[in-house]
Formats: C-alpha cells, structure tokens, sequence
C-alpha cells in the first residue's frame, strides 16, 4: 500500500458520501413529484468520479454524460447549484435550462456533462486538441458508459487521438447495463478495456468500486498523458444502485428494475463507500466518529442545497429565449 | 491599384480570411478532410500549411462526426475552429456535434459557454456527381436555433462573412458552392467584415424583387438583365445570412416592389424559399399584388446524367418565367 494522507484519504471519502446522500435527497422528491426532469442517479458508481477526480488538477477538463452529478461534485460543482438546476431553477448551474442531464461548472474545468449517448467524447478529444496546440498541459477526460461502447464515435476518436497522441483519458464507466440492456447484449464478450488495442492505446481495466484503485489508476494514466504519451483508457466496472432513470425504475415512474435481484444483492455488497469506510477503519486511518460527523456534515450541505433551491426563483417567462446566441 | 479595387477570385478570398484571421489570433486554427491536399478544398487552404504549420492545419481521417466535434470541443474551451467539409453531404455524419452539441451548449447551459466555431461545408454540384455529392443541404441547418447559416455569394462577402464567422461566439456554419469560385470580385486587402444577417441590394428595380443567395445570386442577376430589354425593372436581393434572415430589407423591398420571386439553389419543399414566402405573407401581405413565386431545386435527389442535370438546377430561363407569372398575377404568362 501506497503511503498517503489522511487528509487526502478522508477527501476520497467525503466526496463520496456527498455524492450520495445528494443523489439519494432526490429519491423522495422524483417520487412524489417534485423533481420532474429525467434523473440519472450516480449511487453506487461514487468511486469512479471521486478517484478518477482525485487524479486531476482544477485546470483539466471533464465532460459527462446524462448520469454525471458524481462528475460534478468530484471535479469541484456546487451542490446548490446542482439541486437548483434539477429543480428547473434560475440559480441552477445551467439556469434552469439543462435540468438534471446538463450541467456544467466551468470555472472547476467541468465543460459539461449531455446526454446524447457518446456525444461529448469528441468534445473532450477537442478541448485535448486545444491543450496540445496551447501546450498547457491541461487533460481532457471524457467520461462515458459502456453503452457508449455501441457509437461509432467513439472509435473515431481513440483513432484521432492516438495519431495525435492527444492528453485525453477515456474513462469507460461499465455499470453492465445500456439503459435496459445487458452489455452482453449489446457487444461481443471481451473487455471494453481491450478497444485501445487497436489503436496502441494504453488501457487498464479496474475495480470501479474501489476507490484507492481507481484513483492510483487514474494517476498512471494521468502521467502518461502530462508526459505526451496519451491518450489513454480505464474501463472502471461498477454498477449502479439504481434504475437507469429514476431511483427504481428502468423508465422514470415505472417502479419496475429488470436487473436480476440475486445480481443487485450482490453488488449492493461491493457498495464503494461501505468498502473504503471498512478500509478506513481497518487500517485505523479514521475513527468511526470521525467519519460520523463527515456524513453529517455532508447531510447538512445536502439539506442546505435543498434549502437554497427552495429559496431560489423560476427562470422568467420573459427569459425564455434568452442564451440561444451569445 | 487602390486596395478597393483590387479583384480576387471568391476561393482566394476565403484563402485571404483564413490567412489573416490565423495570423492575427493564435486561438484560429483550420481542421478537415483535405486541408493539405492540392484539390479537395479548391485553392482556399493556399499557403496555410507553410505559413502556419500541421498543429493548426491539420488534414484528418475520414471522421466527420469525431473531427467536427473535436472542433466543438475546442471552441468550448477557448479555440476559435474552422471545420471544413470539402462535400457538404458529408456533413450529415456530423449532425450531432452541430445540431446536438453546438447549437445547444450555449443555451442548455443557461448561457456559461459560448461556442465560436465555424462549421464550413462546400457544395459540389454539377459535374455528374450525382446525388451523394451534389446536395446544398443549408434549409436543414437554418432550421435549427443556435445556428447561424451564412451563404455568400460575391468574393468581397465570402471573406467578410469568413471574418466575421469566426470572430462570432456562436457555431456558424459556412456555405459555398464550388461554382462560385472562379468567380473574380472586388476585395479590400485589410481585415473587414460583413456582418452576419444583413442582407444586400445588389440591384435596384420597382416592378418585381428576386430574393437569392449563394450561386443563385448570380443567376438572378443574369434574369434581371434579361427581363431589363423587355423594360421590366428587378430589383435584387442577396440574403447572404439565411438564418438569422435580413426580414427588414426584404420586406421594405416587397413593399417597394409588391411582387415576389424566391430563388434558392435547396430543395423546395420546407426550403428557404418557403421561409422567405411565409416571411413575406405574414409582414407584407397587404402590399402583394400577386403570389409569391418560387424557384428552387425540384424534390428529387441529383441525377448523374448531365442531360438530366441541366433541366434539374434552376436557371435563368426559370427565374425569368417566374418573374412575368408574377407580373401576370399568378397567372401563367
């Protein structure tokens, strides 16, 4: 085991436990009604976003996809202002007029996170693009889910980013499923880590509920793209504690999960935050009170963002085409 | 020679803009298929390569969709992108990182990030070519809000329009047409632009107004001068900027004028002519002394055959019928 901080080790946690307890805030409001936009919960991916953020400076460039609140809370996104965006709120991060799949905090190098299925990885290949030409050193990370895996996109862009040997870390987030699809349905039976093959990509395939794991991974691959050796690959596995859309459902309001249970008991075992907090405490680096007052710390932010969406207005009518052009 | 008359072919014009704004902002740079090559994008990329070198001109595999969004991407993060598509029809393989990612950043992000980058597709008509590499495809982007669609037609608007596309914040997308680039105009040597969504009298007239642009400009021009024996007086419009549309000018000439002729080198069924006639009806339809008439490319996909070919792309002869129906009141002549 690597030697690290107990200041750092403690961040990994904290930012995990804020990314649920903040996805989990949205259970109660998706159900009765209150949040209306489509909701894509991170809950039980925590490890992939804080160890993969844990790796990058504020000035590197992340973009998402429709399932990325866990992006921008681990690349440093307000949590107010993400609550108030889901609520359709002019205080949100995008003003209300991305909702829950578009959200963005540029100034913490978080250029945005949308939904159309593989859509910002060429996005990320050009913001890596503008860090050669600038030659500042800066890298791109396109996060992306295994269903992303389906768009020819993507592989134009391991082909132009490998010929250009562009700073560009393609993080493959494999929660097992494309939407409603089993990926073992969706692409012949060999890791997705493998894709960088073709390409002399280099690529690692790692346990995405490990959070330690992923971010000593993330730092590897993070050195090779700073030394010009870039691009590379992380194909992380987790799974998702929740629907696809929704807390439980395949389609929001549907209630219905076609995961096999026997499959979700299991990995609700591999739970990354109940896994790092036994690692915590086993390795005595943390008091169980220690991490107690974490959590409620993070159950106070939590209930502050809810509390400042509350407070905060509707964008106006008047506004309505307001932001088309600049 | 005065630099105001000095002439430039409309390629080398575009050539000038690239060459002038990449020397004066280093965040300027060219990006597509054939950048490098002799012949894939005419003459426009002259020089660019040598004086500016392979990190910001940088030729690419045959990848619209990764190529155009690496573009995006860039302008995202402070890069102002030039993406050339030598054939415009090949820009359909890019429709989501222009549709999708560029037209929407700004707003669906409540306005945190412009996106300066032009989207320049070339139509290639004619020569046989057929339908895969013929097609002038500006009515579908000018559908689409958060685009700006820009079509010069003369040298002095190709690189003033060039200029000010990417000098704006927003995704331009930049068409021409292979047919215009021999043609030779005046163009001032210092950086000008032409503003985007003004549109331009080319030719002053009271009895009937022909609204084109991009090549069509041209032929509208050569019916004006036919119709001007028989002493009938056009008065031509070049829209230039078809989305957002010049509607100010094309209404105060409607109501000069009181007749109509809509001339576009796009299909006819949802096309700009279409726009530019409910346009029209809607802000001027006391003034109209007969309907609008529209002259456009017929809704069939380009034949190869140049004897079909030649009936396909409206010409002169057309622009010129559809005049004296609407002399006529609608009435064939």
């Amino acid at each position: 085991m690597k030697a690290y901080s107990k200041k750092f080790l403690i961040n990994l946690y904290k930012t995990m436990v804020r990314i649920r307890l903040c996805e989990e805030s949205l259970v109660e409001p998706i159900l009765n009604g209150d949040v209306r936009c489509p909701v894509h919960l991170y809950s039980g991916e925590e490890a992939v976003a804080t160890g993969v953020c844990a790796a990058l400076s504020k000035e590197d460039y992340v973009f998402g996809t429709h399932r990325s609140h866990g992006h921008y809370l681990a690349k440093g996104g307000s949590m107010g202002e993400l609550i108030a965006e889901i609520y359709g709120k002019e205080t949100g991060c995008s003003r209300g007029r991305g909702g829950s799949m578009h959200i963005i905090e540029p100034e913490k190098g978080m250029i945005g996170a949308a939904p159309i299925v593989a859509g910002t990885i060429s996005l990320a290949l050009g913001a890596a693009l503008a860090s050669r030409m600038r030659k500042d050193k800066r890298v791109s990370v396109s996060f992306f889910g295994d269903g992303a895996t389906g768009e020819g996109v993507l592989y134009e862009s391991l082909n132009f980013a490998a010929l250009k040997c562009l700073p560009m870390l393609f993080v493959c987030e494999n929660n097992l499923y494309s939407t409603h699809m089993p990926i073992r349905e969706c692409r012949s039976n060999l890791p997705i880590s493998h894709l960088g093959k073709p390409f002399g990509i280099s690529a690692f395939r790692v346990t995405g509920n490990d959070v330690l794991k992923v971010y000593e991974t993330a730092r590897k691959a993070m050195g090779l793209c700073r030394e010009g050796r870039g691009p590379a690959f992380i194909e992380c596995m987790t799974y998702r504690l929740r629907g696809h859309v929704g807390p439980d459902d395949n389609i929001q309001g549907t209630h219905q999960d076609i995961r096999p249970e026997g499959e979700i008991a299991k990995w609700k075992r591999k739970d990354p935050i109940p896994r790092f907090r036994r690692y915590l405490i086993g390795n005595a680096i943390a008091e169980k009170d220690e991490l107690a007052s974490i959590e409620q710390r993070a159950q106070k932010e939590v209930h502050d963002a809810h509390a400042f969406t509350k407070n905060s207005p509707h964008p106006k009518e008047s506004d309505l085409g307001k932001h088309v052009f600049k | 020679m005065s630099s105001n008359s000095r002439k430039l072919q409309y390629s080398l014009a575009i050539n000038e803009a690239l060459h002038q704004m990449m020397a004066e902002d280093k965040s300027v740079f060219l990006i597509g298929q054939g950048v490098k090559s002799p012949w894939y994008v005419g003459n426009t990329a002259r020089g660019l390569l040598e004086r500016f070198g392979p990190e910001r001109i940088i030729d690419t595999p045959v990848s619209e969709n990764a190529v155009t969004g690496s573009a995006v991407g860039a302008a995202l993060v402070g890069m102002r992108p030039v993406v050339v598509h030598p054939r415009m029809d090949f820009m359909l393989y890019a429709f989501d990182p222009i549709i999708n990612e560029a037209a929407n950043w700004h707003y669906m992000f409540g306005g945190k990030l412009p996106v300066p980058v032009v989207i320049w597709g070339i139509v290639n008509r004619g020569g046989e070519q057929a339908a895969q590499h013929s097609q002038a495809l500006h009515a579908l982007f000018a559908h689409i809000p958060g685009l700006k669609v820009v079509m010069p037609s003369t040298p002095y608007d190709a690189k003033g329009l060039m200029i000010a596309a990417i000098r704006d914040d927003n995704p331009v997308v930049y068409i021409d047409d292979r047919w215009l680039y021999q043609i030779d105009g005046e163009v001032p040597e210092e950086i000008y632009e032409v503003p985007i969504g003004q549109a331009a009298v080319v030719r002053e007239g009271k009895d009937v107004t022909i609204v084109a642009n991009s090549y069509m400009v041209h032929t509208a021009v050569e019916a004006a001068e036919r119709l001007i024996r028989d002493g009938i007086e056009v008065e031509v419009l070049d829209m230039r900027t078809i989305k957002p549309l010049d509607q100010e000018l094309l209404v105060t000439s409607v109501k000069k004028t009181g007749r109509i002729v809509v001339a576009d080198g796009g299909w006819k069924t949802c096309g700009v002519a279409a726009e530019i006639s409910s346009i029209v009806t809607e802000e001027a339809f006391g003034c109209l002394k007969a309907p609008v008439a529209r002259v456009a490319v017929p809704d069939i996909p380009a034949p190869a055959s140049s004897v079909l070919e030649s009936i396909y792309y409206p010409d002169s002869e057309k622009i010129v019928q559809a005049v004296m129906r609407t002399l006529s009141n609608g009435k064939d002549a």
